[in-house]
């Protein structure tokens, strides 16, 4: 394994990315920093700017509004970088499957390619620890 | 073999890859610290090291309409700025004789490259955020500057107003260190209060602001420049301390068991300056303004004025 390789897994750093969620995952996520579960133990932070970003973590569903945004802030990602997928929401859309504002068959990873699922509604902070623990394996 | 001999000075030993090193390390110190006071584990001790690599391995975006050139060069700026002024007091440090005439000025000139360098690459990124990060970054600039001059004035009163890091140096290992009499111990005050706004740590990380600004002028770098920055940040928290060691603590010894003794001055000021930014919150431009213009000017008149008396 190269040293750039073995730098970035042990620093990630965050961009969290909302589209249209319900919050809870946001507030999911944002337990991951509390000193419950400290996750700046494994070098992630969170980071304010997607051009400092290595994950894009995203939570909701891509509705017809946020499917540009999305697009364009992959497009800003320095590569190499990850996308991660939380909520079932943003894996499968949930139970926003049938409304009017999402446009069919159109979850997030048709909308970008995504590298980890974290399934749950919303997910528990060791569930989202175990995914980036999995992505990281890969 | 002059040239030779300084090139090594500047890139390995008091330079870059030194300074680096320990600022690095510093930074993990700072981090590790911050996240036992939040009661949490804190990132391993290469946390820094892995950072940078990591960043120097990432593309790098240059953002549409940026100016190009000004956006790749500023942060070299800022980078050769602080490893000058650490080759600098580090070489006076150890020997005396390679100091020259005036070369604590030019110190105080370097150390605000870093801040120069900030600003420039806020307004070469063609980013509304970045330009209000790099405004906010002047006003600072222009409130600290004025009191940390004036606290750096009373060490060289003391010393019969010798400009050379050496003159300084060797009155205070004739006479004690400045902060032991009064009028330096109040220009220290004053120097710790300012090396936090240098820093542009909390409470003066108005222009970075993570949670306004995220990022601030830096919002728009990605890849090696940013780490680049990043660089920059962990060697003036190495540097500044330093900076201050030498002209009001009686500089630092590179013999024997007064090693130690140094080192624990700089952990003494980190630890200062750690426990300032985990106890405070961000000040707004004008207050921080108005702050180091009202009570932070007063008090370094109040030392230079002691110090012409002789205090
Ligand atoms: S997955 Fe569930 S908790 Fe998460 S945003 Fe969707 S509805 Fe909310």
């Amino acid at each position: 394994m190269s040293l750039k390789v073995k730098a970035l897994k042990k620093s990630l750093w965050v961009f969290h990315l909302s589209t249209a969620s319900c919050n809870n995952c946001d507030i999911e996520i944002l337990d991951l920093l509390t000193p419950r579960h400290d996750v700046e133990r494994f070098g992630i932070v969170l980071v304010g700017s997607i051009k400092h970003a290595d994950v894009l973590l995203v939570t909701g569903i891509v509705n017809k509004k946020c499917k540009p945004i999305v697009k364009k802030l992959y497009d800003q990602m320095p590569k190499p970088g990850f996308v991660v997928a939380v909520g079932t929401c943003s894996a499968g859309r949930g139970m926003f499957e049938n409304t009017y504002m999402v446009d069919e068959h159109e979850p997030l990873d048709k909308v970008i390619p995504v590298d980890a699922y974290i399934p749950g509604c919303p997910p528990k902070p060791e569930a989202i620890i175990d995914g980036i623990v999995k992505l990281l394996k890969k | 073999m002059k040239f030779f001999v300084y090139m090594m000075e500047f890139i390995i030993f008091p330079g870059f890859l030194f300074t680096a090193t320990v600022g690095l390390l510093a930074s993990w110190v700072d981090r590790k610290v911050t996240a036992r006071i939040q009661y949490r584990m804190g990132p391993p001790w290469y946390q820094g090291f892995a950072d940078i690599v990591k960043l120097l391995g990432k593309e790098t975006l240059l953002p549409s309409g940026a100016s190009k050139h000004f956006f790749l060069f500023a942060p070299l700026l800022g980078l050769a700025g602080v490893t000058l002024v650490s080759s600098f007091l580090w070489i006076a440090n150890i020997d005396g004789n390679k100091s020259f005439v005036g070369d604590i000025v030019v110190a105080l000139y370097l150390l605000t490259l870093p801040a120069i360098s900030l600003i420039l690459a806020g307004f070469a990124s063609n980013n509304p955020v970045a330009s209000i990060g790099s405004s906010r970054e002047i006003k600072l600039v222009l409130s600290y500057e004025l009191p940390f001059i004036l606290a750096i004035v009373v060490p060289i009163i003391k010393s019969g107003g010798s400009i050379s890091i050496n003159g300084i140096l060797s009155n205070q290992a004739a006479n004690g260190m400045t902060a032991s009499s009064l009028s330096g111990f109040i220009a220290l005050l004053v120097g710790i209060l300012c090396m936090q706004a240098k820093l542009g740590l909390v409470p003066f990380d108005i222009s970075e602001a993570e949670t306004e600004l995220t990022g601030g002028p830096i919002i728009d770098y990605s890849g090696a420049p940013l780490a680049v920055f990043k660089l920059t940040k962990a060697m003036l928290l190495f540097t500044v301390p330093v900076f201050l060691i030498v002209v009001f603590m009686g500089g630092i010894a590179v013999s024997g068991i007064s090693i130690l003794w140094s080192t624990l001055k700089y952990v003494m000021l980190l630890v200062i300056i750690i426990l300032i930014r985990n106890t405070n919150p961000r000040l707004r431009i004008d207050q921080a303004l108005r702050f180091f213009w009202g009570p932070v000017t007063g008090l370094a008149v109040v030392a230079v004025v002691l110090a012409l008396f002789g205090l």
